[in-house]
């Protein structure tokens, strides 16, 4: 292993199962990834598939069952949490009652057996960092829940920790307080350079906060990527379908392209299956006349109004279903109206095969 | 005009409080606060020749408390085995306290750790003990530590010592005893405190990388202070008045306070000065619980300022 290494983070096969006999659960499932340093990385996925188990297993809460976990090219699975120099931005806060919120933040630092002038100094930065200065010396418990949330944040980050842990921290947020901590957060990774490893199951929150998305399901990684590679290049039907809306169309390889269900063939791609599943956004759809000559053809079914965008229900001649997103115009009608005959058209590449 | 109607509805609930409470109030004139003034006016009065008391006015009670007359000269001298009666009352109950305490905390954390269904049933072997009569349960203590008893037999069949251990009759029996009597007292407060306290806490804590002693130090024991107070108070007030443990379990001798009013009251015959020690009693426990709670909360004015 080189010493210049690019990875924070690194866990190996890593097994975590739950329960005994009959009742296992194997809450990880041989999972290895790696994660960048500085990077704000998303663990996404939907809810019982492991998220938070990764999470505990590199804070230390849990031991894996098998494999390894590598903080900074240094094995740390047999650490205990209090050896690692791993926060946690818990989902309940566990902000400590019987503290203030100074006494909160500056916790960590007491532990580790800072001097008291760093601590205070430190303690007051962090107050700084996410504008609480004023509430330095109220009880926790007399606070908002958005305040709150920025002490967990603080206490977390006080410490300079190599990497910090957020586990669902917005989810008891309002959705506009929601949005302020999205940035919020955002700013103060890009502030202190700490790796965050974020864990969700909103995946607007993963998309626009994330230099890089993990998507698990069921126990297992099932695509690591920006989120432009996981929105437009999804590996497998799971992560087309929990990411964003789309279009899934069996299709057929044929002599130049892939045959749809209808017959009409898109050029350029290819398979070695005999069949796979052609994935298109409905974004990534035209609508042409009835009379373009190179598009599918296909009916309206319904339409569905959305306010800026509006969702155009098709039916293609074998019957299956396909959404197109347009914008609203300004009379508030689509172009289109139920029951009209229309063409579809979109660039060969911005459909994805997927072979699953 | 709201707030008009709105302080005739406070109002109303205040009569309705105080008429509510009037029962109880009753109750503590006449239980409590009564028979306190009747001691206080006793331990002024003189000792009547059969017990009782004679009406004249005097300070020999409460001069008796720490003096005696000699029986020679007359002379006043400082009753020692009045101070060595106080002294192993307080030396007694604050070691109870402090025992049942550190054999209560792990206690009660077990059993709050326990899974909802299974703590019913270790808070109600906890609860046992209160089936039976104190008397019963002491003397079933005096079956076990005498000379002839139970451990001693036990122990010299097993060859590990060859003389009884003189335990019954000692100041170590009484606080054996008065430690088994007051240990659910202990348990119980503190199992309330630590059922509510958040685990997820723990995890904070270590999280921010605190060791296992200071998470108990630093997190645990403050949150669950206000239980600590409760046990605290529960076992030390009611040790320090002692009556029926040390009676079975320090003979004669190893008298406490209680017994000591006791014996004012029988056979010494001097009712005054029962009195006065139990005015004295109360003194010392008020004393100490202000001082106890002035303590506990330090930490706390500390963390505000
Ligand atoms: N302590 C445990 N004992 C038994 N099973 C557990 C334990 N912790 C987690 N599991 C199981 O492991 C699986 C993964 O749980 P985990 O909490 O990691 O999911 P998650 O992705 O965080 O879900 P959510 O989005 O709901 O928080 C679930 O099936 C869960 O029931
Ligand atoms: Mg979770």
């Amino acid at each position: 292993m080189t010493a210049a290494t690019q990875s924070m983070i690194e866990a190996r096969h890593t097994v975590k199962a739950f329960g005994q006999g009959d009742h296992i659960v194997r809450a990880l499932d041989d999972v290895s990834i790696t994660i960048n340093k500085g990077e704000f990385f998303t663990l996404l996925g939907p809810s019982g598939c492991g998220k938070t188990t990764l999470l505990r297993l590199i804070a230390g809460f849990e031991m894996p069952t098998a494999g390894h976990i590598l903080l900074d090219g240094v094995d740390i699975t047999d650490l205990p949490p209090n050896r690692r120099p791993v926060n946690t931005v818990f989902q309940s806060y566990a902000l400590f009652p019987h503290l203030t919120v100074a006494q909160n933040i500056g916790f960590g630092l007491e532990m580790q057996g800072r001097p008291r002038a760093e601590v205070a100094k430190t303690t007051a930065e962090m107050l700084a960092l996410v504008k609480l200065e004023p509430m330095a010396n109220r009880k926790t418990s007399q606070l908002s829940g958005g305040q709150q949330q920025r002490v967990a944040l603080a206490r977390a980050l006080a410490p300079k920790p190599k990497v910090l842990l957020l586990d669902e921290p917005l989810s008891a947020l309002d959705l506009k307080l929601r949005k302020e901590m999205q940035v919020e957060l955002k700013r103060l990774q890009q502030e202190t350079g700490i790796t965050f490893v974020f864990v969700t199951h909103d995946q607007e929150e993963a998309l626009t906060m994330s230099d890089r998305i993990g998507v698990m399901s069921a126990g297992k990684l099932q695509q690591v990527g920006s989120p432009k590679d996981i929105y437009t290049r999804p590996v497998n039907r799971f992560v087309a379908s929990f990411i964003g809306e789309t279009n899934f169309l069996p299709a057929t390889p044929v002599a130049g392209g892939l045959q749809l269900g209808c017959g009409a063939v898109v050029e350029g791609l290819t398979t070695a299956k005999p069949s796979v599943t052609l994935t298109i956004r409905p974004e990534q759809i035209r609508i042409t006349p009835a009379d373009d000559a190179g598009a599918i053809p296909a009916t309206v079914t319904s339409l569905v109004y959305f306010g800026t965008d509006t969702h155009c229900h098709m039916a293609l001649s074998d019957g299956a279903e396909v959404v197109v997103r347009v914008q609203s115009p300004a009379s508030g009608e689509a172009g289109v109206r139920t029951g009209d005959s229309v063409g579809l058209r979109f660039q060969p590449a911005a459909a994805q095969v997927l072979e699953d | 005009m709201a707030s008009e109607a709105e302080t005739r509805q406070v109002a109303a609930s205040t009569r309705a409080g105080w008429l509510l409470s009037t029962p109880a109030l009753v109750l503590l004139a006449f239980g409590a606060i009564g028979p306190l003034l009747i001691v206080v006016v006793y331990s002024f009065l003189l000792p009547g020749k059969y017990g009782n008391v004679e009406w004249g006015f005097s300070l020999d009670a409460w001069r008796g408390i720490l003096f005696t007359r000699d029986i020679f000269d007359d002379t006043l001298v400082l009753a020692d085995a009045h101070l060595s009666i106080f002294w192993r009352s307080v030396k007694l109950s604050t070691l109870t306290t402090l025992f049942t305490f550190a054999v209560g905390f792990p206690t009660a954390w077990f059993i709050a750790t326990r899974p909802q269904k299974q703590r019913a049933f270790w808070l109600f072997l906890i609860t046992i003990p209160f089936w039976t009569n104190l008397l019963i349960r002491t003397f079933a203590i005096n079956e076990i530590i005498r000379s002839e008893g139970l451990l001693n037999t036990l122990l010299l069949w097993l060859g590990v010592i060859d003389r009884p251990l003189e335990i019954i009759y000692t100041d170590f029996a009484v606080f054996v005893g008065m430690t088994y009597v007051y240990l659910p007292l202990m348990v119980l407060p503190l199992f309330a405190a630590i059922d509510r306290f958040d685990m997820r806490l723990l995890e904070a804590g270590y999280d921010l990388y605190a060791s296992r002693w200071q998470v108990l130090r630093r997190i645990i024991l403050p949150i669950v202070k206000p239980g600590i107070i409760a046990g605290s108070i529960l076992v030390f007030v009611p040790a320090l008045g002692a009556y029926v443990t040390p009676r079975i379990l320090g003979g004669g001798k190893q008298m406490m306070i209680g017994n000591f009013i006791e014996l004012q009251f029988g056979q010494g015959r001097n009712w005054p000065l029962g009195a006065s020690l139990s005015v004295t009693l109360l003194v010392i426990v008020t004393a100490a619980l202000l001082v106890y709670v002035r303590f506990a909360n330090r930490d706390r004015e500390v963390n505000h300022g």
